[in-house]
């Protein structure tokens, strides 16, 4: 019942690939001994390069596919299946198509931009096999919306606790709770480094407070000081609404570094899917203009 | 003023103006000099279950093919609208009396005593009770209870109060939700007669122990304590005061309004009090009554929702139909050209109401039922016709509500349909299998078939198929569920049916008839709810158990490891008499579970009279024995279907589950579920549980016996053959079905608007793109919310979108029949 995009329909496009790329390497070969080198300008070459130019097209066509929501063309994952391996026998194809016939060109260019293409392509296939399942392990059994729903809840309950305490608890623990950040920009996000803050008491600047355990520690200090049970009481409770911030936090980060690795390598895979296809264009029309 | 009428009509519903108006017409007619009838209302208010209705809401006039037929107006519209139109007809002339509720009836036709709790008495020759069946919210039981300025039994709207103290008497849902809204603008005093919200829903004990727990807000809750009585204000502004006993002696509360949300008394004891018979004790059964709606106290007339007629436009016309009979019109009722649409391609030619009659005395288990409730019955379902396939092309094209032709020797239905409805055969004849290519079976005259999926909610098992000249009446489940609550008799008759059939399909016995009918009637009929169980691991039993709805797992060991999962149509417990009487599991019913159990003589008798059997059910159990052993040492797998059926997936038919190993997170699904359904997602993906790599997203799972199908006033939720569940357009948004479901699968949305197109919105930035939420409001005041939910994709070719659209292969549909794969997979 579990099948991934990879062994979709028994790796049906794997067979596929596999077969275009043995087509092109016996194309490719079969220039050698000819009147030129094997290049892109021979007709093995101008084959290579229209099956490398249709494949770029329809490659990107998955973005529409994926938004034609009533479509019956096929499901999404096979298309994704498909896209996955003949996108990587792309490589190999527009290699023997250039023949590793390099310069400083729009053709060049246009290679080098696949490259980039195909090679975050490798990393996000990287990142939708192994990372569900850590986010699943790291939320466990409950979505983000739940977490912070309990984060907002814990807050709240710290607000009314530190009301009825003294000024000093009262200035670090509200501090601690406005200070504390999540998220943050992209590379705050996918570090999952702790930027939250703490104004400890005797005011100056607020200090670093990673994991809350600036303000963790400070609490387990002031217990055994307590002068009244009351106090004890209120700062155990404070304790243990704390420790489970902390955790909640650390879940947090964690869920929005791995969804921030799931997703960051489309900044750069889909714009230079575009950049590609305009290098493309230009690729050919330069080539049959200098025929 | 004179206490003696012509007519008594009792509640100012729908029913009841529609009445008093009919009779106010009559009564200009003949120049009346004073009202020869009353209209009781036990409250100030006249509609007070429409009154109670949201501000602007929008009410249906459902059912469209009716017409209405009164004097009291009455088109879909909003609530203020309908409301000040029945205003404006107790102006012009209806003659009512608020604040009478009516203790008692006694007497007989031509002169009977109303009590009201005032006191008074007034003398009416006929009566007519449309009190419906909200009931009247149970009072404070103190002096100066009534309601009042200051003593309130509803509240419309929250914020028409601010700055006040207000006490709130119950511990029910709706107190706890008025206590709740008032407390942003109010002080708020909660009293409860226990010591604890037991009787809340989880959202909202939750809601009031925070409320209570929270220092900032005026909100206090006196627990034990019960109101021992009341001081109005002197005057209107200020300050009245209540008196509570509690756990520590009395006290005052000052306040400006008290809100007493005690529920409500059930119409039910009153009724009975009255003389009329209810034949059966469920909840929803309604009293019987003939075809001029008379009960079976001579003189006494029920209409609207407590004669089982819930919507407004039947409850009116009845109001008008029962007026005109008592002045002895035999007019003939508004459904009249309904009825002959329904008989209009009979081969012969007769007055619809004597066709009418003519079925209700050929079909014995039609004779048990009042006129009335069979003619609702036959108007509700279809008649089917049998012609020669080659004729079938020049019947006429069915319209809405006319006979329908069927292809003779042809399936009216095939084995796997899912199929909601109940056949009775009129004339000819009718050949039924029990099971997929089982034996034929042949259905006379008189009886009927298609009780299984009535009963279990499982698909068509065998075909069934029509000869020639055949007339049929297919009856929706609804009518039929209605009819077997409120007739003893019908439930029984079908009941029996159901049983010796699900014998014959279970154990193939080749009996007589005569001795089948007997060991049915010796087989126990057993109901569980969720989470009771049918027998324990180190029992011994003598008795197996057919399971006709429901789920039953069977779990093994201390730390309860579900190793099997049976469905409707399966046995549990057959080991008992077929090898070891230890019972080496525990079967717990996964959800509301009915059962057939037999004992080991009956099961003898059966198999014995058919020794081929043995070998097939000896067969059947090795299997599942073997399958249940594997998924005993597989503790994983067997977690992960203890799961699915804690999570109610027993029932499901259908439903969605997210591997959590392959969910990228992109929400596609939900986007695809929006796209192609009018712009709402009908699944959550991220809500629901989870445990280990499975996830149930909240979602509908297309329930064998759908929960939300229970209480549909326009009948709009409907099951297709291929088994999808789906809301047609006539949903009049009353939310029955929201509360209905037990998984939260279905909402009250308003229309999105139009999505503009993909090159206006990628050119122009018009409007949501593809796959984004709109962010809707009502589009216009006209908008009403309707229910939505999740049709699986009835109507789209390539099934459900939300699996089409997954590009990881994340989101899989799946009914129980495939969560071993599913968990074993893993």
């Amino acid at each position: 019942m579990r099948t991934s995009l990879l062994a979709w329909e028994n790796s049906k496009y794997l067979r596929w690939a596999l077969m275009l790329g043995v087509a092109s390497i016996l194309l490719y070969v079969s220039q050698m001994g000819g009147a030129q080198p094997p290049n892109g300008g021979t007709w093995q070459g101008y084959v290579l390069g229209t099956v490398g130019a249709l494949l770029i097209v329809w490659l990107s066509v998955l973005g529409v596919r994926k938004r034609r929501y009533a479509s019956n063309l096929g499901t999404v994952q096979g298309w994704t299946s498909a896209h996955v391996y003949l996108g990587a026998m792309l490589l190999l194809v527009a290699s023997l198509h250039c023949a590793a016939q390099f310069g400083w060109n729009v053709h060049t260019l246009a290679y080098a931009l696949m490259c980039i293409v195909i090679v975050s392509g490798f990393y996000g296939l990287y990142a939708y096999m192994h990372l569900p399942s850590r986010v699943a392990e790291n939320n466990g059994g409950r979505a983000r919306p739940a977490w912070l729903a309990e984060l907002a809840e814990l807050d709240a309950a710290i607000h009314d606790l530190a009301e009825g305490s003294d000024a000093e608890l009262q200035g670090i623990a509200i501090s601690a709770l406005d200070m504390t950040r999540l998220g943050g920009s992209t590379r705050q996000q996918l570090s999952a480094r702790d930027y939250s803050l703490v104004q400890l008491p005797g005011g100056g600047r607020p200090v670093a407070n990673p994991e809350q355990t600036v303000v963790i520690d400070h609490l387990s200090r002031r217990i055994p000081n307590a002068q009244k049970t009351s106090e004890a009481e209120l700062l155990n409770e404070l304790l243990a609404l704390f420790g489970r911030r902390q955790l909640i936090l650390h879940v947090l980060r964690r869920d929005i570094r791995l969804q921030g690795l799931l997703k960051v390598w489309l900044l750069l895979h889909i714009p230079v899917t575009i950049a590609l296809l305009v290098a493309l264009l230009i690729h050919i029309i330069s080539v049959f203009i200098y025929w | 003023m004179s206490n003696s009428y012509h007519i008594a009509i009792i509640g100012a519903g729908p029913a009841g103006l529609s009445a008093a108006g009919r009779a106010a017409e009559y009564d200009a007619e003949s120049g009346a000099s004073a009202p020869s009838y009353v209209l009781l209302e036990g409250f100030s208010i006249f509609a007070k279950t429409i009154q109670k209705y949201q501000k602007g809401k929008h009410v249906m006039d459902e059912p469209g093919f009716l017409n209405l037929r009164s004097p009291v107006p009455f088109t879909a519209g909003k609530r203020e609208k309908i409301l000040g139109e029945w205003q404006d007809s107790i102006d012009t002339g209806i003659n009512i009396r608020y604040d009478s509720e009516v203790v008692a009836i006694d007497g007989e036709r031509g002169s009977f005593d109303i009590t009201l709790g005032s006191g008074d008495h007034i003398a009416a020759e006929h009566i007519v009770l449309s009190i419906g069946t909200q009931g009247n919210p149970r009072s404070l039981g103190v002096a100066a209870d009534n309601e009042s300025d200051f003593v309130r039994y509803t509240l419309d709207d929250p914020a028409e109060f601010q700055g006040e103290t207000i006490v709130v008497i119950g511990a029910g849902d709706a107190a706890i939700e008025n206590a709740i809204a008032l407390a942003d603008y109010n002080t708020v005093y909660i009293v409860n007669r226990r010591n604890e919200f037991s009787r809340a829903k989880d959202g909202n004990l939750n809601a009031v122990l925070a409320a209570i727990n929270d220092r900032k807000k005026a909100f206090y809750c006196h627990y034990e304590s019960t109101v021992a009585g009341l001081e109005l204000p002197t005057d209107s502004g200020a300050a009245g005061t209540i008196t509570l006993n509690t756990a520590s002696g009395e006290e005052r509360i000052e306040c400006h309004r008290i809100i007493a949300r005690l529920g409500t008394v059930p119409p039910r004891r009153f009724v009975e009090s009255c003389g009329i018979e209810i034949a059966s004790d469920s909840a929803d059964a309604v009293p019987d009554v003939d075809r001029h709606y008379q009960s079976n106290v001579p003189g006494l007339y029920i209409i609207g929702a407590l004669g089982g007629y819930p919507l407004i436009k039947q409850a009116m016309n009845q109001g008008y139909d029962v007026v005109e009979f008592i002045h002895g019109k035999e007019t003939k009722p508004a459904d009249y050209p309904l009825l002959q649409d329904q008989f209009s391609g009979l081969p012969y030619v007769m007055d619809a109401e004597d066709v009418l009659s003519l079925y209700q005395t050929r079909v014995p288990m039609f004779r048990k039922m009042n006129p009335l409730a069979f003619r609702e019955l036959i108007i509700e379902s279809r008649i089917i016709v049998s012609v020669p396939a080659a004729e079938l092309a020049n019947q006429p094209a069915a319209a809405e509500r006319t006979t329908v032709f069927v292809a003779a020797d042809e399936p009216l239905y095939r084995h796997g349909e899912f199929g909601t409805t109940f056949y009775t055969l009129v004339e000819g004849e009718v050949k039924l299998q029990l099971d997929e290519d089982g034996e034929w079976h042949k259905i006379k005259p008189g009886q009927f078939f298609g009780e299984m999926s009535l009963i279990s909610g499982r698909p068509r098992q065998g075909d069934a198929v029509v000869s020639e000249d055949a007339i049929l009446i297919e009856t929706p489940r609804r009518i039929m569920v209605k009819l077997m609550n409120s007739n003893e008799e019908v439930r029984q008759g079908i009941d029996r049916v159901f049983i010796m059939r699900a014998l014959q399909a279970a154990f193939q016995p080749k009996l007589k008839l005569s001795e089948l009918a007997d060991i049915a009637d010796r087989v126990t009929s057993r109901q569980y709810k969720a989470g009771e169980s049918l027998f324990s691991e180190g029992e011994t039993g003598d008795s197996l158990q057919l399971i006709r709805s429901g789920t039953v797992m069977l779990s093994r060991g201390d730390s309860r490891l579900v190793v099997a999962q049976r469905h409707s149509g399966e046995m549990v417990g057959q080991m008992a008499l077929m090898g070891a009487a230890l019972r080496r599991d525990t079967a717990t019913a996964a959800v509301r579970t009915e059962t057939l159990e037999i004992q080991r003589p009956e099961f003898l008798a059966m198999v014995n009279s058919q020794p081929e059997q043995v070998a097939v059910l000896q067969g059947e159990l090795s299997g599942l024995l073997t399958k249940s052993n594997k998924m005993a040492s597989q503790p994983e797998s067997a977690r992960a279907i203890g799961f699915l059926m804690e999570q109610g997936l027993g029932e499901a038919t259908n439903a969605l589950v997210i591997d959590e190993s392959l969910c990228v997170g992109c929400d596609n699904c939900e986007r695809a579920c929006a796209e192609t359904h009018d712009g709402i997602s009908r699944l959550q993906r991220e809500e629901g549980a989870s445990l280990g790599q499975l996830h149930i997203p909240v979602a509908c799972r297309h329930c064998e016996l759908p929960h939300c199908m229970k209480d549909c006033p326009p009948d709009a939720i409907r099951r297709s053959a291929s088994g999808e569940v789906f809301i047609t357009d006539s949903c009049i948004g009353c939310g029955n079905c929201e509360t209905n479901c037990p998984y939260d699968a279905i909402k009250l949305s308003y229309p999105a608007p139009p999505k503009p197109g993909l090159f206006s919105w990628l050119l122009f930035g018009h409007g949501p793109g593809p796959g984004e939420e709109a962010g809707f409001g009502p589009a216009d005041e006209n908008a009403i919310k309707k229910a939505v939910k999740c049709d699986a994709c009835l109507d789209q070719a390539g099934g459900p979108a939300c699996v089409r659209a997954c590009p990881t292969g994340a989101a899989v549909r799946l009914g129980p029949e495939q969560f071993v794969e599913l968990v074993e997979a893993r």
